[in-house]
């Protein structure tokens, strides 16, 4: 009895704990990192008076967030405003579930992976739009609204995008999706190169989604103050921060794994040390596509909201929607080594 | 705890949630409350399901009614703004009518169900774990070969209302202005911006005035 329920239960919590705990602490090194890199690209030091080189910097603001006081805005609704947090913040941690960080690595191996990620996404579009109407504001509903159409609208376009790695990988399981890119080629074993239109459409729609520049249009300062959560204060709005770059970095992972092979090997596999996978390889992809989140916002000017919606709606999903059937041919004629190969 | 009982456990909880979510959708006086709480009756039905190994159907239904539905929903039901009280008016007077079509839904409910359990066991063995694949390979071979013909004919009529609703809702007002966004993609800076190259400096041609020695 004792023992069913460590099984059962101790171990799967503590595993989850060893996921989230790390996930956390990644979010506040990545807005750490953020932060520096694009006072770097402006020509300025980033922050660099807490700990040494600012490191503890993120630490800092997190303390500060929480001892700061959660404000109600007068005829809020009380229990929606401060349900909509919590709402924002369980999908974007619950989808890290399925993410296979090494062949072996993986919470929950499940056969539909991918289904479920999707699932788990577009949940998180609840917590916006409750955040807004609920905060009794202007600022915040139109915030809301703007990103829920933004969601809702690249959530189609990055599901077609996933109908074409499941076409070539035949499989929803992430770790099987991850095999099939195996090969005696390395890289160019990926998918992503069978399927480049595809992976750019990706992880563009993974930057809209998220609500980052240049697809911010949700934040607006300059129109609507912050968006969604301008009426939240304190650690409600850290909930809010840390689901927004949980979101971030679970793309960029995303990314890693359907397109660029996951903890594979870049190099061929005779090449020994460096050619076996691990998840060493998959951590370095994922920050990579991490860093051009932060390299976008440092770039680009925002995009105006009709242009956003035009992006998705007229140029993403009929590429992707051909690029499916290209997918198709491609797996039907045998074009692409699905696995090994052998 | 032995994994029967468990499940037993969950299949339970799951329902009186359900059952309970659903119950308020149509008790709840707030429309945004009602909404939310049909999303957590699609959320444990789904919850529901995926006890019984049907994954796909279970995250479909999340993907497609909890993702995408609900918040169209959401969206409209925010925009509206209801007189409660006005809401609550005909509440009497369509009380007969109600309780006539739900009793009719009852009794046809329980016809079904009644002639179906006489043909059938109420749960045949899982075709998917028979034929030793996923539930969602098997579904989707399922679909593309045994019942190709009403698949594709689902996926027409779905076609059909969504160009209807397009067809239905596409006016386009004669004085209305729009920037065609295409176009102006189009653009190229050249016709807009004319870059003149000049020197950065105008060099002075008079030499300065030598200051005057002061005679002091």
């Amino acid at each position: 009895m004792a023992d069913q329920l460590i099984n059962q239960l101790l171990w799967p919590i503590i595993f989850i704990l060893c996921i989230t705990v790390p996930l956390i602490i990644a979010v506040a090194m990545f807005v750490y990192w953020e932060r520096k890199v694009i006072g770097w690209m402006h020509v300025r030091m980033g922050p660099n008076k807490i700990g040494p080189f600012g490191l503890l910097q993120a630490f800092a603001d997190v303390v500060k967030l929480l001892i700061k006081e959660v404000i109600l805005p007068t005829k809020a609704n009380r229990a929606l405003y401060y349900l909509a947090p919590l709402l924002a913040l369980i999908p974007a941690l619950a989808a890290w579930a399925v993410v296979p960080f090494s062949s072996k690595m993986v919470l929950s191996n499940a056969n539909a992976g991918v289904l479920y990620l999707l699932a788990m996404t577009s949940m998180g579009v609840y917590g916006i739009i409750l955040a807004g109407w609920a905060s009794n504001s202007r600022y915040a509903l139109l915030g809301a609204m703007r990103s829920a159409a933004q969601v809702i609208s690249y959530e189609l376009a990055m599901g077609l995008c996933l109908v074409c790695v499941l076409v070539l990988a035949g499989s929803l399981n992430l770790t099987d999706i991850v095999n099939a890119q195996a090969g005696h080629k390395g890289l160019f074993d990926w998918f992503w190169l069978p399927l480049l239109p595809v992976f750019v459409i990706y992880f563009i729609s993974g930057v809209a989604e998220t609500n980052r520049a240049p697809f911010d249009v949700a934040e607006g300062e300059s129109e609507i103050v912050a968006g969604f959560h301008v009426e939240y204060s304190g650690s409600a709005f850290a909930i809010f921060f840390l689901a927004e770059y949980a979101n971030m970095i679970l793309v960029s992972f995303l990314a890693a794994i359907l397109f660029m092979g996951g903890w594979l090997s870049p190099f061929p596999d005779t090449w020994g040390f460096i050619g076996q996978g691990g998840f060493i390889w998959l951590f370095i992809k994922a920050f990579l596509f991490a860093f051009m989140f932060l390299w976008f916002r440092a770039t680009f000017p925002r995009y105006r909201y009709d242009q956003i919606m035009r992006l998705g709606w007229k140029v993403f999903i009929p590429i992707a929607i051909v690029w499916v059937l290209v997918a198709g041919c491609m797996k039907y004629y045998g074009l692409v080594t699905i696995g090994t190969g052998v | 705890m032995n994994p029967q009982l468990f499940q037993l456990i969950c299949f339970y909880a799951f329902g009186f949630v359900t059952v309970t979510a659903a119950l308020s959708v149509i008790t709840l006086r707030n429309t945004v409350h009602a909404v939310l709480a049909l999303v957590l009756t699609f959320f444990s039905a789904a919850c529901l399901w995926m006890l019984l190994d049907a994954e796909f159907l279970a995250l479909a239904l999340i993907v497609v009614y909890v993702g995408a539905v609900m918040v169209l929903f959401l969206f409209v039901v925010m925009m509206l703004d209801i007189d409660q009280e006005k809401m609550r008016e005909g509440f009497v007077k369509f009380l007969p009518v109600g309780l006539i079509v739900a009793a009719a839904m009852l009794v046809e409910m329980l016809g079904l169900i009644g002639v179906r359990a006489m043909h059938m066991q109420v749960m045949g063995a899982d075709p998917a774990a028979a034929a030793g694949t996923s539930n969602t390979a098997w579904l989707g071979h399922a679909l593309y070969t045994q019942y190709l013909l009403p698949f594709e004919v689902a996926a027409l009529i779905l076609t059909v209302g969504v160009v209807a609703a397009v067809a239905l809702t596409l006016r386009q007002r004669a004085d209305a202005r729009y920037e065609s966004a295409s176009q102006q993609v189009k653009v190229n800076p050249r016709d807009r911006v004319r870059l003149v190259k000049m020197a950065a400096e105008r060099p002075v041609d008079e030499s300065p005035v030598p200051p005057q020695e002061s005679k002091s």
